[in-house]
């Protein structure tokens, strides 16, 4: 490994290195646990959470694309109580940073959940605005500002110390808009982003492949539109950025961190090499050792646009 | 538990025009990760796809230097085109093995269901009980009738059937189902692997005769592990699980037919 300095740091939370699993693509870390120790890891974004159990849709929930895939999950989980009872004190047994992820129907749900995982005591909260995959709140709050902004204002006053990051949703005209409103009502990072709404059909049979019709495009194919909107954002807002969005090695984290990412997520690359991570941790090493720079830190925002 | 491997292409045959039989070299992965009959391994097909493709194991064996396990699959999509493509000696990176399996005990006594290529795994389970299986096999005719040397050899009795009549029994495996628990009723479960509605129309008829009934269910998959919850399977009472890490067997009671 290159002798360079992994570590970072996001809204005041320090991980080891800039490597986190994106939400809903990692459980809530027992499954990928069995290939590597959680603790390589910087940080864990956990399967999103509602206030109570869900079951999500019926299947069929996902569909290969070029390049990518489209998941139509619908936030199944077990409801934020039982993570807190049963997951939670899992993933504590590692050394690695530990961001929850909450969905609510109504801004209340937000802050009743906040208040639950701060006193539980996670290091960060991601606030979710930006499901394309449920009918109620979801994305209709990531795409209108006055929403976003109101959610986050709720999320942060049940937050306690505990930082909040807002993720926002790529599927809007302008996302610097929602950046700011975001950020003007106390956000303290923002993750981007989440996944592109499509669509595949099959040609024999006239059905969408999904039994949802529609779903959220992630993989290889988003990441330029993943650097865009990170640079965009970047641009427009002083907060900082958890980048993602296509990952899958450690060059395309190396773009996210040069448009201004200070750490980056991994998501659907693990379905197909579970190692992903840690080649991504690697591969970003090198490339910051071959440029020269003591940390990978500097990479952020490095970008020298024309 | 360490559950990916470089694995290689002992042997490849074609069992009829359709269904690809091959042999892999395994490491360790059937000594370290043998739970019961009815497993699946996640095949990586080349590069250009970022889903791995879940195949059932066909049959498995502890071997030295190298555990050796069999799977059997049909070009479907350009994934298993891209595996059926590939010759002996040639490397893969499987996944194994991954799920539950049917929960088969060694002493007891069986009836076998499997349908088209959810044939293939229900080899495994002829091969595991220390009591000679039943076994009833249904295909669309008789071209597609494969592996029946193969359970002959390891079965008390084998009960062909083929959708057109060409070969076997003239119908559906139920009916064949039917006739067997009619008369004798002595099994300790009826295993069954193939399309949902055999699945369904299979455990209708061991429950009207009081056999418990243990199916293989297939879902489009993501992880293979059970992190990421794409692939669903309607329960019973309003649950969703998952074919991945909670199956791909589940009692045929649990599930929700009519999703």
């Amino acid at each position: 490994m290159p002798n360079v300095d992994l570590q970072v740091n996001l809204a005041g939370m320090t991980m080891k290195n800039p490597v986190v699993v994106a939400s809903g693509t990692f459980g809530f870390g027992r499954e990928y646990g069995q290939f590597f120790d959680l603790s390589e890891l910087g940080g864990i974004c956990a399967k999103g959470l509602t206030l109570h159990r869900r079951e999500g849709n019926p299947a069929p929930r996902i569909a290969e694309t070029p390049m990518g895939i489209l998941n139509s999950v619908g936030l199944q989980n077990p409801g934020v109580d039982a993570f807190i009872a049963s997951e939670l004190p899992f993933l504590r047994q590692y050394d690695v940073k530990v961001i929850a992820n909450i969905s609510g129907n109504t801004p209340e749900e937000y802050g009743i959940m906040c208040e639950k995982l701060a006193d539980a005591g996670v290091d960060m909260i991601e606030v979710n605005i930006s499901c394309p995959n449920v009918k109620a709140g979801g994305l209709a709050y990531g795409t209108r500002p006055e929403l976003a902004a109101e959610v986050t204002k709720v999320a942060k006053a049940h937050a306690g110390s505990v930082p909040v990051m807002v993720k926002l949703s790529p599927n809007v005209t302008d996302i610097t808009e929602i950046a700011k409103a975001v950020a003007d009502a106390g956000a303290d990072a923002l993750s981007l982003i989440n996944t592109l709404r499509g669509m595949r059909i099959d040609v024999m049979s006239n059905r969408p492949v999904l039994k949802m019709n529609t779903g959220g495009l992630s993989g290889p194919a988003v990441l330029p539109v993943a650097v865009r909107m990170v640079w965009e954002v970047a641009n427009a807002v002083k907060l900082p950025i958890l980048g993602m969005g296509g990952v899958s090695k450690g060059e395309d984290a190396v773009q996210l961190m040069l448009a201004g990412a200070s750490a980056v997520a991994v998501g659907t690359a693990l379905f197909a090499d579970p190692y992903t991570p840690l080649t991504v941790r690697d591969g970003l090493a090198e490339i910051a050792h071959r440029k020269g720079l003591s940390a990978v830190s500097q990479l952020t925002g490095g970008v020298n646009p024309w | 538990m360490k559950v990916e491997h470089k694995c290689k292409i002992l042997e490849k045959t074609m069992l009829n025009d359709s269904a690809v039989s091959m042999v892999l070299e395994v490491g360790d992965m059937v000594k370290t990760s043998f739970k019961h009959p009815g497993q699946f391994v996640h095949v990586k097909c080349g590069d250009g796809l970022l889903l791995r493709r879940p195949i059932s194991v066909c049959s498995c064996a502890v071997g030295s230097p190298s555990d050796t396990l069999r799977i059997v699959f049909e070009e479907r999509g350009e994934g298993t085109k891209w595996l059926s493509n590939r010759p002996a000696g040639h490397p893969l990176d499987v996944m194994g093995l991954l799920g539950n399996g049917f929960p088969m005990k060694k002493e007891g006594r069986y009836l076998l269901v499997g349908g088209g290529i959810g044939v293939p795994p229900m080899l495994g389970c002829a091969q595991f009980p220390d009591q000679k299986a039943t076994a009833i096999l249904g295909f669309r005719s008789k071209e597609k009738v494969m592996l029946l040397d193969e359970f002959e050899a390891v079965c008390e009795k084998v009960l062909p059937a083929t959708d057109d009549g060409s070969f076997g029994y003239h119908g559906f495996v139920d009916a064949l189902v039917k006739q067997e628990l009619e008369q004798d009723t002595h099994y300790d479960a009826v295993l069954a692997c193939g399309p949902k509605p055999m699945l369904r129309n299979v455990a209708k008829v061991a429950e009207a005769f009081g056999v418990p009934c243990l199916v293989s269910m297939e879902e489009r998959m993501g992880c293979g592990v059970g992190a990421c919850l794409v692939c669903a399977c309607d329960m019973n009472d309003g649950s969703r699980k998952h074919v991945c890490k909670d199956g791909p067997v589940f009692d045929a009671k649990e599930v929700d037919w009519n999703a």
